[in-house]
């Protein structure tokens, strides 16, 4: 009955945003509000193959503009509503992290790390090439109107966003409580024990690489119908992947809700900047905290937080 | 309960380095063989291929278990374990971050060994009470001794029938190294064992072995029928004994 605390928060999470699509009338409030959820998206996903893993992945940011080119793809074929958008993107999202998986998850540390990054610029350069999605000049998308009962799509994308959210991190909760996440978490700490013991480590590891995809390029998705516009330099910014990483690291890999209160610290930062001083500053402020947490907060705020805990309770 | 390992003419390589070079060993149900032999001569190499963890260039190896051949060259390794094959790693190998308990677990991970997990943890909690009052504690923070009793506990979390043993003296002062000897020795009998070691502590080994092989360079260069044919083998006594 671990399960009831957690229940309880998500539907009081839902909850609240859609009560803020009905009540809030600013528009920014969502603007800014989607782009938080997207990010506690993307840094959940990074941290189960990531965190409980210790894979490092700097391909964040292939998976997101997979997944708005998936969107803009089956959009402008098919004209698909933004959920079909959403489930395509997971699908190939899934099929991309199980073939990236296949091919370099047999690479350790650091060759692993450099092989992702290797992921986006192959992905970003077929994008470029491809005629149909727009290629190097990008694509201008029209949305359709929202559907009821929202008023505005903004609205309604910031509680679609709100939903992924919910189902990312409850899936980064069964995956660390499950005999998956003690299997992942051994890998982490010595693979060849891990193998010896019998856990099935690439069977695990394609496990987390096609969950930890198809999520980021869920959250990717809906990028496309909130920008109405794609191209491939943006889609495929190394800022997603950086991002995510840094949003994990800060917050604590250790528990699913380090990702969590990572992006939410980081990305409110980051848009509360946006708009007080420049875009160009928030790139140095992620910088500048992920030093500081590196050197003072090895263990992220989860660390912290569990210091603190054991100072107050021997008092 | 019939069981036999076979391991003929293994040749492994790491890069151009020849690690094995023809290499054949047998291990029948109920024995205790002892792999004898220095460092660098192949005995860990030798282990790993029969888990798996590093594939032979050529040479074959099977296990027989009640009647069924299986082609361990093409099984993965926790399909190795599956068949009842558990590998006490040189070095130990924990998760040092991971609690005593954890550790443990992780050595019932084959579905197979799952239903029997709460009864092996008691087994292995009886067997080492050491790590029934560590359960809680990190495996990085205990003693080398401790640490080697976790990995063994670790390796029959997974009801193995087959023990594969490498050095287990590494790190570990005499006393240790003998008390887990006789560690290994007890168990076999308790769980009913098969036993296959790999040492370079000569005196040692042979205390609980019933036959055993000498590698030199890759090469089986003696086989022992017997502990007495050790004893007296010129290698054994060139390499152990001070022998001329």
């Amino acid at each position: 009955m671990r399960s009831v605390p957690f229940l309880i928060g998500a539907a009081v999470f839902l909850t609240a945003a859609v009560t803020a699509a009905f009540v809030v009338r600013n528009e920014y409030v969502f603007f800014a509000g989607f782009v938080i959820l997207q990010f506690i998206v993307l840094a959940t996903a990074w941290n189960i193959l990531g965190g409980y893993a210790g894979y490092v992945n700097f391909g964040t940011s292939a998976f997101v503009g997979v997944g708005i080119y998936t969107a803009v793809a089956v959009f402008k074929y098919a004209g698909a509503p933004l959920y079909l958008q959403m489930l395509a993107a997971a699908a190939v999202g899934a099929a991309l992290g199980l073939g990236v998986g296949l091919l370099t998850l047999r690479l350790r540390g650091i060759f692993f790390s450099i092989a992702t990054v290797a992921v986006t610029i192959i992905a970003e350069t077929l994008i470029t090439n491809w005629k149909f999605v727009g290629g190097a000049t990008g694509v201008q998308l029209l949305r359709p109107p929202p559907t009821a009962p929202f008023e505005s799509y903004i609205k309604m994308l910031f509680v679609v966003v709100a939903v992924l959210v919910v189902i990312a991190v409850a899936l980064a909760r069964y995956i660390q409580l499950s005999g998956v996440g003690r299997g992942l978490r051994a890998v982490r700490d010595d693979e060849v024990a891990a193998e010896c013991s019998g856990v099935p480590t690439l069977k695990l590891k394609l496990l987390a690489c096609a969950i930890s995809g198809a999520l980021m390029s869920a959250a990717g998705a809906p990028a496309a119908m909130y920008l109405q516009f794609a191209d491939p330099v943006s889609a495929f910014n190394l800022n997603y992947s950086v991002s995510a990483l840094a949003m994990s690291l800060i917050g604590g890999t250790a528990h699913w809700i380090g990702p969590v209160l990572g992006a939410i610290l980081l990305a409110t930062t980051q848009q509360f900047l946006t708009v007080t001083i420049s875009s160009e500053v928030n790139v140095l402020v992620l910088g500048v905290m992920l030093v500081l947490f590196v050197v003072g907060a090895p263990d992220g705020i989860i660390g912290l937080a569990k210091r603190a805990w054991q100072r107050w309770g021997r008092r | 309960m019939a069981l036999r390992l076979t391991a003929s003419a293994i040749d492994a390589r790491y890069g151009a380095v020849r690690a094995l070079n023809g290499a054949s060993i047998f291990v029948e149900s109920g024995e205790t063989v002892v792999l004898l032999g220095t460092n660098g001569n192949g005995k860990s190499t030798l282990m790993k291929c029969l888990m798996g963890l590093v594939r032979p260039v050529s040479g074959s190896i099977t296990l027989e278990v009640d009647g069924v051949t299986h082609d361990l060259t093409r099984l993965p390794t926790e399909e190795i374990v599956g068949l009842g094959v558990a590998l006490v790693p040189e070095g130990r190998r924990l998760f040092p971050k991971l609690t005593v308990e954890e550790n443990l677990m992780l050595g019932a991970y084959r579905r197979s060994a799952r239903e029997r997990t709460a009864a092996n943890l008691s087994f292995a909690y009886d067997a080492f009470p050491v790590l029934a009052e560590r359960r809680k504690q990190l495996a990085g923070t205990m003693s080398g001794g401790q640490q080697q009793m976790l990995a063994i506990a670790r390796a029959l979390m997974s009801s193995p029938r087959l023990l594969l043993v490498d050095e287990p003296s590494v790190g570990l002062s005499p006393l240790l190294v003998s008390q887990t000897i006789t560690k290994i020795e007890e168990l076999k009998t308790r769980f009913g064992l098969t036993v296959l070691m790999a040492e370079q502590n000569f005196h040692q080994a042979v205390r609980i072995a019933d036959r055993g092989y000498v590698i030199v360079h890759g090469e089986i260069a003696f086989e022992g029928k017997t502990v007495d044919e050790l004893r007296s083998n010129e290698i054994v006594k060139q390499l152990y004994l001070g022998g001329a």
